[in-house]
């Protein structure tokens, strides 16, 4: 522990909160010319990096003996009229998700730096990297404020960046998904805010601090209530808690791929977040109400997700593996939510433990899948599984498969990395709920949680299945063509033009030897309905491939590998992007001791109301 | 006893510099030769600047004039804190609206041709509104209110249709009055009742004539309040009585609209402030649910209709802003219904203090949007939303401005300022426990994020030369990399596909590449600066709104119990 007093941590924690916001006004206002785009990202890059090494300086200057109280905090009067502070902090709680964040949006913006998406129109990254600098002021100041209103207006702030990132630099559906985003989070925000309005007013302060020690104390049963109810569903419109979760799945497929790692690792927590921070000491009474409901709706959001997932992954189903990742967020913060439900230390913990992992292992998947698409052109899991045009990542990027693979057990919970701990206490917790709650039934969603567990084991092997190993040769089929009828079940409305299309795509992402997938299937299938009204447009393709590949190839693995274009594995870049996230998968799997002795004074100070 | 009055001609000196100044100017304009009369629109903003500077030495707001001989407390004028913060809005927001004119009246050749603004009328008719509207926040009696409700509103009805040989301003000019005056004259009966049954015209003496009045006269008194409050909620423009804004705004002269649309509105509502709060204080339990009713109707109304603005239409700009400031309304008169029910003179003052605050950043942000509108329509002529598009590569400061305007009238962040103004809105509901009013209030920002939100977005888009080119544009960047895939039917995934693939990844020189083809539009031509006159407007407005959102405790402060009455 480094030896920092308050007097300079504090100013620590405010610079690295505020400096992102000025480095966007900045960017914002660089003048346009040949190189501002790069200068954009490079000044994104700094900037995020710095506030990376202010967190991670400020983690090493906690005082781990009194992680249960604010540190670092800077507490300035901002708009006296109506009792609003400028009151930030730190605490066990928060310190793990500011490092996170800052952690994510530095990967970002390397990202951005080193892979710059094309948005609408060709509009640039200098943008995004504005937007995305804004987002993590708006992250940061969300996770250190400690009053009402700071708290919401930090978390109105990520709306309209996020919003762009989306609408600008997203993929197909990007304007509706948006459009929903926006609303649906404004929407409970709104809702949120009265709920503030309605504590603030009653207890006479928006103080986190001071509310959190009165335990409830000056609201009445009536108010708690009312208050948690309004609070809770703007939190858990963000978290996204079943079944308010239908913006999530959407906004992640259109997304951009920082905007999802975003999105998946950061905007999320800012729902539990809240509820642990505000709800629990707060509104002792109102969630000791709500609890037994808000972990029927956890388990069921465990149990969708994980259905939803299943359904996506299924062979034709033409399901998309960003959106299966979305899904499966919705099942994993359904555990959060079950741990937050059980009011107990153990589960609340849990929360916050699997609330860190998911950030972490969902992050690194969505990354992964970004990757993926990058080489593929795609996402759509039937055509990343298709025999012979599939990714095969085993086979063709042995090192991006190997990564997939390992998140993706991850993220099913195996035992020594992350996902594991968090998942573990908060079924624990359910299994001891908090004194007053019916235990019954918190030991029944205890065992529907476990059989989401199952679930989502099932599918992320299906995943890691029919994207790293590809799918197995239709019995009965003709060499080299069970792709099409694959393909043929495919959303993809073009029929004729399918096996083209996937063809084509590999092709163009491998970036050699295009179109010889095309060809391929094309010649082996004269005579079939499909494929007759592609084989003139194919014939030029044919004839380049003739070069590269044998028409009538068997169809042996080996010789089809031979014939796919290569696909790059990792970059160097990409492996420091996606290693750190890696490691710390591991790191906080093998020790998950490093996050809990942080959590738990804090929790233990928080509940303290809850328990009597 | 002294029969003379003493006048305090400091406490007087805004309304009047005004109004000389606009008399000033109608006789300069008799002398002054054709190519000199461009001075006019100098001379009016230079009065209005001056009066804005009168205003200081009266920021401590104790001054009065006009008061009995006999009893020096009831007076007619009173140049308070309230009035002081309203005049600071509508002289502001007049001199805004003068900068907005200033470029078109300098390159008008003649005073005759089609479409030209008579300069000469058009400055006098505008300082003599002001001049009404400056004094309308200080009268204290409900005669002096009335006088200075019509001056405020009667020169309005010539400026919507000054303008030469235009079918739309004769008509909305008409709408105008007709409606206008109809709400008039209910007011004026309103206030003979109110008179029945108080027996004073003095604010504070109707407030003590109502209190000990003969309980037989109840019914005649309610009704007064009632049909006195319609007038006023005529002039801010709250549903039902709102029907004249868009086809007034869409007549009037863009500058004239944003008057309207802030100074109108500021004036309308300072009067309703000074009719509820302090003549009828005691009968907030007959003037507050009204009040409640009317704000979330109008919120409601005025954001579903702006919602339903058509941008690609002529005059679509025009139009989401008439809608969007009947929509502002609506939150203007939630704390004003909150005053209603506040059970002490601090909370009171405290409700009151919440729509100044929100009339003093609604009045900054709109000015500032409509200035950027100007600016926009000069280049493009039509008005239309989707003229709008690719702003941000012409004038990305304008952009940038406008977005932020935009934001701070949707109340989200980066719009801080916005923002507060709407939780202290908000929040007066909750305090007075008006539990249906803040749900209502809550999602109309929701609402009205929708059209705020897709104005701002257009800003960003790159400009197209057709509505529906976006799609075409998006492929053609995707130029070298797709064309080996256009042999393969499926343009749409394909496309967007590769436009996300940056090539061989990690090269140095990449994002200048992709960057290069990228705003082609933006090289095509950057857009003229906005004239000098405009861009001082932006400037300022931007200004203001940026101060407010850092320092939202300079309207803030106005919530602070005892600032009011």
């Amino acid at each position: 522990m480094l030896p920092l007093n308050d007097s300079v941590t504090a100013p620590l924690l405010a610079a690295t909160v505020a400096l992102p916001l000025l480095a966007a006004v900045v960017v914002l206002l660089l003048p346009r010319g040949p190189g501002s785009t790069r200068t954009a990202g490079r000044i994104g890059t700094a900037v995020t990096g710095a506030a990376l090494a202010g967190t991670l300086l400020l983690a090493a200057a906690f005082d781990r003996d009194a992680a249960g109280a604010p540190q670092a905090v800077t507490d300035v009067a901002w708009v006296p009229a109506l009792g609003i502070r400028l009151h930030l902090g730190v605490d066990g709680i928060s310190l793990p998700l500011l490092v996170l964040t800052a952690l994510l949006c530095f990967l970002c913006a390397v990202h951005v730096l080193r892979r710059p998406p094309a948005g609408e129109g060709g509009a640039g990254p200098r943008g995004l990297v504005a937007l995305l600098l804004v987002l993590e002021t708006g992250t940061l100041a969300t996770f250190a404020a400690l009053d009402l209103i700071l708290f919401f207006l930090a978390f109105e702030t990520v709306l309209i960046p996020m919003y762009f990132v989306i609408s600008r630099w997203g993929g197909a559906e990007r304007a509706t998904a948006a459009w929903k985003f926006v609303l649906y989070t404004l929407l409970g925000s709104v809702v949120m805010l009265l709920g503030f309005l309605l504590v603030g007013l009653q207890a006479g302060t928006f103080d986190m601090v001071v509310l959190a020690e009165a335990h409830g104390d000056g609201l009445s049963r009536t108010t708690q209530i009312l208050a948690v109810l309004a609070i809770g569903i703007g939190l858990a419109v963000k978290t996204p808690m079943w079944p308010l979760h239908s913006w999530l799945p959407d906004a992640h497929t259109a997304a951009p791929t920082v905007g999802s790692v975003l999105l998946a690792g950061v905007l999320l927590k800012l729902g539990t977040y809240g509820l642990v921070r505000i709800v629990l000491p707060v509104a002792p009474e109102g969630i000791r109400f709500f609890a037994p409901y808000l972990a029927a709706f956890a388990v069921t959001g465990i149990i969708y997700g994980s259905l939803a997932c299943l359904a996506l992954v299924r062979s034709g189903a033409g399901g998309d593996l960003k959106r299966l990742i979305a899904y499966s967020s919705v099942g994993h913060m359904g555990f959060v939510l079950l741990g937050i439900a059980t009011l107990t230390p153990t589960g609340v913990n849990g929360a916050l433990f699997a609330n860190i992992a998911h950030g972490v292992i969902t992050a690194l998947l969505f990354l992964v899948a970004g990757a993926v698409k990058e080489r593929t052109g795609t996402t759509d899991l039937d055509r990343l599984a298709a025999h012979g045009g599939g990714a095969r990542l085993y086979g063709r990027t042995p090192r991006l498969g190997a990564l997939l693979a390992f998140t993706a057990v991850a993220s099913l919970g195996l035992p020594g990395l992350a996902g594991f701990w968090g998942e573990l206490l908060a079924m624990l917790g359910a299994f001891n709920p908090a004194e007053g709650l019916n235990r019954p039934v918190f030991v029944v969603c205890l065992a529907i949680a476990g059989l989401g567990t199952l679930l989502t084991a099932a599918y992320l092997l299906q995943v890691v299945r029919r994207v790293c190993a590809g799918s197995p040769p239709t019995p009965g089929a003709g060499a080299g063509r069970p792709d099409v009828p694959t393909g043929a079940h495919g959303a993809t409305p073009a029929a004729p033009g399918d096996a083209d299309g996937t063809g084509a795509d590999t092709g163009d992402a491998g970036g050699t030897a295009t179109g010889t997938a095309t060809a391929t299937g094309t010649a082996t299938a004269t005579g079939t309905a499909t494929a007759t009204g592609t084989v003139d447009a194919a014939g030029a393709a044919a004839v380049r491939a003739q070069r590269t590949v044998t028409a009538t190839a068997t169809a042996a693995p080996p010789a089809e590998a031979a014939r796919q274009p290569e696909l790059p594995d990792l970059h160097r870049d990409e492996s420091a992007l996606f290693l750190p996230l890696a490691a710390l998968t591991l790191l906080i799997g093998l020790w998950p001791a490093l996050l809990l002795r942080l959590t738990d004074p804090a929790v233990q100070l928080l509940l303290e109301g809850v328990g009597r | 006893m002294s029969l003379v009055q003493t006048i305090d001609w400091i406490a007087l000196a805004p309304p009047t510099v005004v109004a000389v100044t606009a008399v000033a100017v109608l006789l300069t304009d008799l002398f002054l030769p054709e190519a000199r009369k461009r001075h006019l629109g100098t001379i009016a903003a230079a009065g209005l600047a001056l009066a804005l500077l009168t205003l200081l030495p009266l920021h401590r707001g104790d001054r009065t004039s006009f008061c009995l001989a006999d009893r020096p407390d009831v007076c007619s004028y009173s140049a308070d804190t309230f009035a002081v913060v309203i005049q600071l809005i509508v002289l502001g927001g007049a001199l805004i609206a003068a900068l907005l004119t200033l470029p078109e009246l300098t390159r008008q050749r003649g005073d005759d041709a089609a479409g030209a603004l008579p300069r000469g009328e058009f400055w006098f008719l505008l300082l003599a509104s002001a001049s009404g509207a400056a004094l309308l926040p200080a009268a204290r009696d409900l005669a002096t209110l009335v006088l200075a409700m019509e001056v405020t509103t009667l020169p309005a009805y010539a400026l919507v249709a000054l303008r030469r040989g235009d079918r739309l301003g004769p008509e909305a000019a008409l709408k105008f009055f007709l409606t206008s005056v109809v709400a008039t004259a209910v007011t004026l009966l309103g206030i003979s009742f109110v008179y029945a049954g108080s027996g004073s015209l003095f604010l504070g003496g109707i407030a003590d004539g109502l209190a000990a009045a003969d309980p037989a006269l109840d019914a005649l008194i309610r009704a007064g309040v009632v049909l006195t409050l319609v007038g006023f909620a005529f002039k801010t423009a709250a549903v039902p009585f709102h029907f004249w804004v868009p086809d007034t705004y869409l007549g009037a002269p863009l500058p004239v609209a944003a008057y309207l649309s802030v100074v109108s509105k500021t004036a309308g509502l300072a009067g309703l402030v000074l009719v509820t709060s302090v003549a009828f204080a005691g009968l907030g339990s007959v003037w507050g649910p009204v009040l409640a009713v009317l704000a979330a109707l109008t919120m409601t109304a005025g954001n579903v209709a702006a919602l339903r603005t058509r941008p690609d239409r002529d005059r679509s700009t025009v139009r989401l802003l008439a809608w969007s400031s009947v929509a502002q309304a609506g939150y203007l008169l939630v704390p004003l219904a909150a005053a209603g029910y506040a059970r002490d003179a601090d909370a009171r003052s405290a409700a009151i203090g919440a729509t100044v605050a929100y009339a003093v950043m609604y009045a900054v942000v709109n000015l500032g949007t409509f200035a950027v509108a100007a600016h926009v329509a000069e280049r493009a002529g039509r008005h239309r939303l989707t003229d709008h598009r690719g702003l941000h590569d012409r004038n990305p400061l304008t952009a940038l401005a406008l977005g932020f305007f935009l934001l701070c009238l949707a109340g989200l962040p980066p719009g801080i300022a916005g923002l507060f103004a709407k939780i202290a809105v908000i929040r007066s509901a909750v305090q007075e426990e008006l539990a249906v009013l803040a749900v209502v209030a809550a999602v109309n920002v929701v609402i009205a994020l929708v059209y705020y939100l897709r104005w701002a977005a257009l800003l960003f888009r790159p400009a197209a030369p057709g509505p529906d080119a976006a799609l075409p544009a998006a492929v053609s960047t995707v130029g070298g990399t797709a064309a080996s895939a256009d042999a393969a039917g499926p343009v749409g995934p394909a496309g967007s596909a590769g436009s996300v693939e940056p090539g061989e990844p990690g090269e140095p020189g990449e994002p200048e590449a992709d960057t290069a083809s990228a705003p082609a539009a933006a090289a095509a031509g950057r857009g003229p600066r906005p004239a000098a006159p405009v861009a001082v407007a932006i400037a300022v407005t931007a200004l203001l709104a940026l101060a407010l959102s850092v320092a939202p405790q300079l309207m803030l402060g106005l919530t602070s119990a005892g600032t009011f009455f």
